[in-house]
């Protein structure tokens, strides 16, 4: 074989030349970029050809008319002829160029070659054709020479094969000549061969392994073993399949999971038979000898037997000692150490000791044997004697040894020396203790003492005296010196124990024989009960095999000697493996049988044969109890040898069954046991499989020597898997012992998995950047794209949050002006926090309703309603706007939301005054409340009317919305009730690119719109230009601001009313023009309240869906019954008005369910606002009403992301400075109440809060609604009352719910003793239990403090100074300051009129000193939280945006400080332009 | 720029291949909605992000799908494997009433090795909280749907939903990836591996 395959190995790079050789032509052709060049010459050589043989013919002579007549009309058949030349041709030319072109054609058949030549020449081949075709068009002009006809371009299989065989490379399927693989100048060596083990490759059919090797030859790489073959591991495929245990660490485990123990069944007939059955069967052979039978007791026994059974037992006890001879022994070892003791007297003395005793409990025990041999065998003499006759062979002989006297005598004395002397050196060892002992105790106490006397001698004082007496107290006894013991006294003791427990000198040794050589004496008696039982008593014993009998003994009767002889074997040829051999021993009287007992015999040992297997004696008993009414004792029956009956004992039938079992040997000395490489099924089998050894069928190679001997002998391959136990222990044996490791290894392999340690990973800080991202911890949320590799992450990353962390305690002050601002806001965080974190893990739960939408089953009406819509016209006259489809925030990105503010129209706006204007007086008539329900006459009206020209415009206002920082605003529109109605679209973007539900609701950011004056000044400065250019600058002048927060507009979906615009109490320049004669009635509503209104729809494109409150249920103290009452009424009030708000229990600050009506209690407001106005008690109130103003507004929506309505009670309040609209609510009410006003807190809606608080107060017979938020009140009728709709009333005592057909302040009545229009919830059926308040009984207000104010003030201005710099970064600012320190000088008086009626005043005072100006400007005041909102409110005014260049500005800031830090904060802004 | 390729910070994942259709046995008219679901680390750089297919009918006789053959492309780069895309399909067809009612949703992992992969995407519907409920909802043509096709690729909170299977919708993804490599992430299958390392030698065949 190995000469083929040389062969072939030879053949083959024969082939491959002739592929080289194929090849050359092809790759000069058929290459895509062919040198032209190359290709001129060819081309002439071809022609010239031609040319060849046509010129024969020519040369031939000339042709014959026929010839040249032929030559012209003969249709020559072109194809086959030109192609026949042309291959001539070709044939030519080729043999002229000489190349090898001819073997290839001479191998493919013709029409082959014509395809080959196509396929390989077919460029040059065809241009050719063509050639001739032209020529040939002059000949004859058929169709066919105006069609091309070319042959399909087809390549020929083999040429394909041939081209792909140069560029691929097929290995063959033939074998691989063994030579090739092996290095050269080596023989193949086979491990196999020399006895290693080498393991099962994984199978690969041969012709993939020719394959693979024919490719790895190729590619020259060493993938070959010695034995030739490719390198492969063994095959990684179990052979059988495991099942990983199913550890249940945890005790609850899922019940369906839980295990369940079944006893392993085995089947009936698989594995229970013997291996290889057809050749062993019957081969296998237990030989069961069943001898004899003695019993130890039965309950024919009589007393006698009884004696003498014990007799033969204490006997045997003795024989058994005396076979051991331990006493001997011990002897022999406390002489030899004492001499040891006496030569070394050292330590060991101590075991010698322990020695000694041992020997001496021994020598004692052999003495009471003897003793109670003795007593049994008299006492047996006296029951023979008693009975009179003798039914037991037992005698007892006492062998006496006679001693000599002397030496005997000798032996004690020296024996007791030798245990004095220890005895001695042991006492005395002690008692060097004991002494030493002492005198250390004596030393204290002699120390002791010493100190005490001179205490006492040297003591004055009493307390010394006293100490000494407590001394004195705790004196220590006296040590008493340790007493020798008398050496007479410890002979004594030694003499006294050796008499006892030892032979006395002189004394002959007995030696006790028990003989069965006693006359039996069958007196008279002999059908005496018991005999006569006996007699009639047989046994036998039943052998079970597997359980199941295979045979029994004879029956033998039971002997007077309570002994049975059966002396039968029993072969058992097997089939089965054994597991129990069992021996059932039967007592048979008469025809009846009974079991006595059972006897399981030990499975024999495969090397346990017959012949040389000792007999086993094994014990059996019976707990039967059996009576007998005569002499026999019975079994389990208490009886007694005394006379009195004293001593009882009771007997169990025992005895001892003697038999054998063991595999027989067959003919030729083979064991016929069965082979023990199979493992047998039971314990057996599990054992062994532990056992390495067994393992490998060397059973009973215990002996580590012999083992490895036998393993070397046997000569085991260490590799093979089945050998990797045994050579393991072999090695450990030879190493040392083998040691078996107490402890085991949970995941013993985790650290090699660990691909990096955990404090590494905790040091990554992409590591944590995502885990803090999955944590949803704030500042990660919504982290995007998490770089890919550590080093892109920058420690900048962490800085906010470590930040963050860092301050989570330090107070900064710089931020908020104010220490106690600072410590609230970080108060504030912290339950924010808190809050959000129930939130988050609220969000987490979902709901159906969160993922399904699910239309509700309409009721009839529904149903009956949608009919009527059909009906309803497709174009109402009157639309209304639709309810949009809501947008789940989830799937929203930045620009898809967008903020439609619809601008419609305003009314009342200022009006510009004159410049200059003359000083208008203004009366300062004392407001009063009937003013406000009263359609009063104003004050004012008349006033202006003469100073302004008819033909100028009064005002030109446009709105300007300002939302995120961007501006849109609509066009100008005229005088002072302009009308827009203009839609503006501002952009939303969400922080952070969230926009999941919890990050838009704390979007603080508020929408500003605000109205400015367009005001253009004609600046052409050349006069003569006037006529053909205008140059006009424009101003816009800002004259109010509505604010609303986003978080209003989203959570309300849409803000659609009238809004008060908040202008300040003075605009210079402006007045507010109203009731110009003529405009009607209708004027006189607006009038009766101040200010300008501007109507506005708010909207969200597309509609977000608000997030919904946590479903928590909240924990409350309330009563129980109380909050079923409540949750009943909320319930009712729901299906009977469904939009009305009706609150019975909030939530308070620590999120426990509160009784609403627990938050009313009259509180007394601090006492210098009550002493502001002693005289009016209605200036006094709208005092308090502008002091619970002035506490900064933070809505929940924003800190608590709306989830919640957090009450917080009005201490609380106060000390946080910061709280919603209901806390404001309360507060007033609270302070309503204490100035002895009817008060009710209104749970309402309003614009443009939506759900929120406020209060009413019942005075002069009229009802007054106060916002509290604004510090303003308005009448019940009053048409801008922001409170749109009313849903309760609470106070101290009661709810009530409003139960009236109109919620609208305007169309219902505040009656709330009229049950038909308001439903109480504390009734007559369900009394108010007293609830008491949570409230605190007095408010503690802590006192003004003017400096921190003043500080406070310099504070701001400063801020603010920079920040207009900042935001002119074009032009230089200036400011005016003679400007500033009058307006500085209004401030204070502003406030103090809460910015009423001061205008004119303080207009004319600034325009008596700055003549020459032009100036523009006004007071803002807003209550002081934080500074951001201040710079805020500064820029949207816009005042900096004027940009004239002889600008200048003034700024004056005044902080007026109220109890508890309440503050509130003015900022006069102007800017003068000089006219001049 | 040889540094960037080198080392590059975000990995490309291209995906094309198409919704080949689907296998509804009882309905007809059918069009779906596509769209990917992915993680915060990941954005598309080009592609269509969702898309809307033409109602398909049933064809005559023995072929009983669907056939839309409406084709995916898109283009991710992500910095990690985490929140690898997902396909979410959403079928829609009409009632008996006409109304367009939901068919069936279902998504898909975008296949994670580079190659052609034909993925056969179980559909189902949320079903009615009620018998009542749903036979109004049957009668008003507004069965239950979810509240964004993204729901069935994501497992939170699906508890609280009972769904019934509805058909097959089948889509074919040829996946190209850029840089997982180079950044650590080896999702080649074996049997790619090896078929390319089977190819290696006959290439390197010295001829």
């Amino acid at each position: 074989a190995e000469s083929l395959l040389q062969q072939e190995a030879l053949a083959e790079p024969a082939s491959r030349l002739q592929g080289l050789r194929d090849r050359d032509p092809l790759t000069r052709f058929d290459t895509e970029v062919r040198p032209p060049v190359r290709l001129v010459p060819e081309r002439c050589q071809r022609l010239r050809c031609r040319d060849d043989v046509a010129t024969p013919q020519v040369d031939s002579g000339l042709p014959t008319a026929e010839e040249a007549y032929n030559f012209f009309t003969f249709n020559f058949d072109p194809e086959p002829l030109e192609e026949a030349a042309e291959q001539k041709k070709e044939r030519r030319f080729v043999e002229d160029r000489g190349v090898e072109e001819e073997e290839e054609e001479g191998g493919g058949g013709g029409e082959e070659e014509a395809q080959v030549e196509d396929g390989g020449e077919g460029e040059s081949g065809s241009e050719e054709e063509d050639k001739e075709e032209d020529g040939e068009l002059f000949i004859d002009e058929t169709a066919q020479d105006f069609l091309e006809v070319k042959k399909a371009e087809y390549l020929g299989y083999h040429s394909r094969v041939q081209r792909e065989s140069e560029v691929l490379f097929t290995p063959s399927l033939r074998t691989v000549p063994t030579s090739c693989k092996v290095p050269e100048n080596m023989q193949p060596r086979y491990l196999e061969e020399e006895g290693l083990y080498v393991g099962e490759r994984p199978p690969v059919s041969l012709a993939n392994q020719n394959i693979l090797e024919n490719r790895i030859l190729q590619q020259d790489e060493k993938w070959f073993g010695d034995d030739g073959r490719v390198l492969a591991l063994t095959d990684p495929i179990k052979q059988s399949s495991t099942r990983p245990p199913l550890f249940n660490l945890e005790e609850d485990l899922d019940p369906a999971l839980q295990t369940v123990y079944r006893k392993a069944l085995k089947t009936r007939h698989a594995s229970r038979y013997v291996a290889g059955l057809g050749e062993t069967a019957g081969r296998c052979q237990l030989d069961v000898d069943v001898s004899g039978l003695i019993f130890s007791h039965h309950p024919l026994f009589s007393r006698e037997h009884v004696l003498g059974v014990r007799l033969v037992q204490l006997y045997d006890q003795h024989l058994n000692r005396q076979h051991r001879n331990i006493t001997g022994l011990l002897t022999d070892k406390v002489v030899h150490a004492f001499l040891l003791v006496l030569l070394l007297t050292c330590l060991l003395c101590l075991a010698n000791r322990n020695t000694r005793r041992l020997r001496d409990v021994e020598q004692e025990k052999d003495r009471t044997l003897l003793k109670s041999t003795l007593k049994v065998w008299k006492e047996m003499k006296a029951l023979r004697e008693f009975q009179r006759f003798t039914n037991t062979a037992y005698k007892l002989h006492l062998r006496k040894q006679e001693v000599n006297q002397s030496r005997d005598e000798q032996d004690f004395e020296e024996e007791i020396q030798m245990e004095l002397v220890e005895l001695q050196g042991e006492l005395e060892e002690e008692y060097q203790r004991k002494i030493s002992q002492y005198r250390q105790q004596l030393e204290e106490w002699k120390a002791w003492r010493k100190k005490q006397v001179d205490l006492l001698t040297g003591a004055d004082d009493e307390d010394e005296d006293e100490q000494e007496e407590k001394d004195l107290g705790s004196e220590p006894p006296k040590p008493e010196p340790p007493e020798r013991q008398e050496l007479s006294l410890l002979e004594q003791q030694v003499r006294e124990k050796a008499a006892r427990i030892r032979r006395k000198p002189g004394e002959p040794i007995l030696v006790p024989e028990v003989t069965l050589s006693e006359q039996l004496t069958y007196k008279p008696f002999y059908f005496f009960p018991p005999f006569s039982d006996v007699a009639r008593r047989s046994l036998f014993v039943k052998v079970l095999y597997n359980d199941k009998e295979v045979s029994r003994t004879d029956r033998r009767p039971l002997g007077a000697d309570f002994r049975v002889h059966f002396g039968q074997i029993f072969n058992l040829k097997i089939a089965n493996w054994p597991e129990s051999v069992r021996l059932q021993v039967f007592e048979a009287s008469g025809s009846s049988s009974a079991l006595l007992a059972e006897v399981f015999v030990p499975l024999p040992e495969s090397t346990v044969l017959t012949g040389s297997a000792p007999p086993q004696e094994l014990e059996f008993s019976s707990s039967q109890r059996v009576t007998f009414n005569h002499e026999g004792v019975g079994s389990d029956v208490p009886f007694s040898f005394e006379a009195d009956g004293s001593n009882k004992l009771t007997l169990l039938t025992s005895g001892k069954l003697s038999c054998c079992v063991s595999w027989a040997v067959g003919e030729n000395d083979i064991p016929l046991a069965p082979p023990t490489s199979q493992t047998p099924g039971g314990i057996h089998g599990a054992l062994r499989q532990t056992d390495a050894i067994a393992c490998i069928g060397a059973s009973g190679l215990s002996d580590m020597k012999r083992l490895s001997k036998w393993a070397a002998e046997s000569r085991l391959d260490p590799n093979d898997p089945s050998n990797v136990v045994l050579m393991q222990l072999l090695t450990v044996a030879s190493s040392g012992e083998v040691q078996v490791p107490d402890y085991f290894r949970l995941e013993q392999l985790q650290e090699e998995f660990n691909f990096v340690t955990d404090e590494e990973l905790q040091k990554s800080r992409r590591f944590r950047l995502l885990t803090l991202r999955s944590q949803e911890v704030v500042e990660f949320r919504n982290y995007k794209n998490v770089p890919a590799v550590e080093r892109e992450v920058s420690e900048k990353v962490f800085q906010d949050y470590e930040k963050r962390l860092r301050d989570g305690e330090v107070v900064d002050t710089k931020e908020h002006l104010d220490p106690h601002r600072a410590v609230v806001a970080k108060y504030l965080k912290k339950i924010r926090e808190s809050v959000m974190n129930r939130f988050l893990i609220a969000k987490h739960h979902f709901l159906l309703s969160d993922l399904v939408q699910e239309d509700e089953v309409p009721s009839i009406g529904v149903l009956g309603l949608n009919i009527f819509k059909l009906a309803e016209p497709k174009r109402p006259l009157k639309p209304r706007r639709k309810e949009r489809k809501k947008v789940t925030a989830q799937n929203l990105a930045d620009g898809n939301i967008k903020l439609l503010v619809n601008i419609i129209r305003a009314y009342d706006i200022p009006v510009r005054k004159p410049h200059p204007s003359k000083p208008a007086v203004a009366s300062k008539s004392a407001r009063s409340f009937t003013e406000a329900f009263v359609a009063a006459q104003s004050s004012q009206s008349a006033l202006h009317g003469n100073d302004w020209p008819l033909n100028q415009v009064q005002v030109r206002p446009f709105v300007e919305v300002t939302f995120q920082r961007s501006v849109r605003q609509t066009t100008t529109a005229d005088g002072p009730n302009p009308c827009w109605n203009e839609e503006l679209e501002l952009p939303f973007s969400a922080p952070n690119g969230d926009y999941s539900t919890s990050s838009l609701q704390s979007v603080k950011d508020e929408v500003f719109i605000n109205i400015f004056d367009e005001m253009t000044f004609d600046i052409t400065e050349d006069d003569r230009e006037r006529g053909s250019t205008v140059h006009t600058r424009i101003e816009k002048h800002w004259l109010g601001s509505v604010k609303i927060p986003f978080s209003t507009i989203y959570l309300q979906s849409r803000i659609d009313g009238t809004f008060k615009v908040q202008s300040p109490p003075v605009l210079l320049g402006y007045s507010k023009e109203r009731s110009l004669a003529g405009e009607g009635g209708y004027d006189s509503v607006l009038s009766l309240s101040e200010g300008s209104f501007v109507t506005l729809f708010i909207t969200i494109q597309p509609q977000l869906i608000p997030g919904e409150s946590v479903r928590e249920k909240f924990d409350s103290q309330e009563d129980e019954r109380l909050l079923h009452a409540a949750e009943a009424f909320q319930r009712d009030a729901a299906l009977r008005f469904p939009g009305r708000p009706c609150l019975t229990t909030v939530i308070d600050i620590s999120g426990k369910a509160v009784f609403i009506t627990r938050y009313v209690r009259p509180l007394s407001p601090p006492q210098e606002l009550l002493d502001a106005f002693p005289n009016s008690p209605q200036e006094a109130t709208e005092l308090v009403a502008r002091y619970v103003s002035l506490i900064p507004s933070l809505p929940d929506s924003v800190s608590f992301t709306s989830i919640c309505d957090l009450w917080s009670t009005s201490d609380q309040f106060l000390a946080l400075l910061a709280g919603d609209e209901e806390e404001h609510a309360v507060l007033l009410c609270c302070y309503f109440l204490a100035m002895g006003k009817k008060a009710w807190l209104i749970i309402g809606t309003a614009i443009p809060e939506g759900p929120t608080a406020y209060v009413l107060t019942y005075e002069q017979g009229r009802y007054l609604i106060w916002d509290p938020g604004r510090g303003q009140y308005y009448g019940q009728y009053d048409t801008f009352c922001p409170l749109q709709s009313v849903g309760c009333l609470i106070n101290a005592d009661n709810v009530w719910f409003n139960t009236q057909v109109y919620d609208a302040p305007m169309r219902m009545g505040f009656d709330v003793s009229r049950s038909k229009l308001w439903k109480p919830f504390f009734s007559r059926a369900f009394p108010n239990p007293g609830l008491s308040s949570v409230q605190p009984e007095e408010l503690v207000y802590r006192r003004v403090d003017k400096v921190a104010a003043a500080e406070l003030q310099d504070r701001i201005e400063k801020v603010l100074k920079e920040k207009i710099m900042e935001w002119r970064p074009r032009h230089p600012t200036r400011w005016n300051r003679y400007c500033t320190s009058t307006l500085r000088h209004f401030l204070p008086k502003l406030e103090q009129s809460r910015g009423r009626d001061v205008g004119d005043e303080h207009r004319l005072e600034l325009q008596s000193m700055l003549g020459d100006y032009r100036i523009s400007g006004f007071p803002l005041n807003v209550p002081f939280s934080e500074l951001q909102p201040i710079v805020e409110a500064v820029y949207s005014t816009g005042v900096h945006n004027v940009e004239v260049s002889n600008v200048e500005f003034a700024l004056a800031v005044y902080v007026h400080p109220y109890a508890s830090n309440v503050l509130s904060v003015w900022v006069y802004l102007a800017s003068l332009v000089r006219t001049r | 720029y040889a540094m960037a390729t080198n080392n590059p910070s975000v990995f490309l994942v291209m995906i094309n291949g198409q919704i080949e259709g689907a296998n509804f046995p009882e309905y007809d008219d059918l069009y779906c909605k596509y769209c990917f679901v992915y993680g915060n680390d990941w954005a598309p750089t080009s592609g269509l992000e969702e898309g809307i297919s033409q109602i398909a009918c049933r064809g005559q006789g023995t072929q009983p799908a669907l056939v839309w053959n409406f084709p995916l492309e898109i283009t991710f780069k992500s910095t990690n494997p985490f929140g690898w895309p997902q396909i979410a399909v959403s079928v829609y067809g009409p009632d008996t009433f006409g109304n367009d009612v939901v068919r069936g949703y279902g998504a898909v992992h975008v296949p994670l090795t580079p190659g052609k992969h034909v993925r056969t995407v179980p559909m189902f519907v949320p079903e009615s909280t009620s018998r009542l409920q749903k036979f109004t909802s049957w009668l008003m043509g507004r069965r239950p749907e979810f509240t964004d096709p993204k729901v069935v690729a994501q497992g939170e909170g699906r508890e609280v939903t009972r769904v019934r299977s509805q058909g097959t919708v089948t889509i074919s993804f040829n996946i190209v990836t850029k840089d997982m490599k180079k950044l650590g992430y080896d999702a080649t299958p074996s049997e790619a591996l090896s078929a390319a390392e089977a190819r290696t030698p006959s290439l390197a065949h010295p001829l």
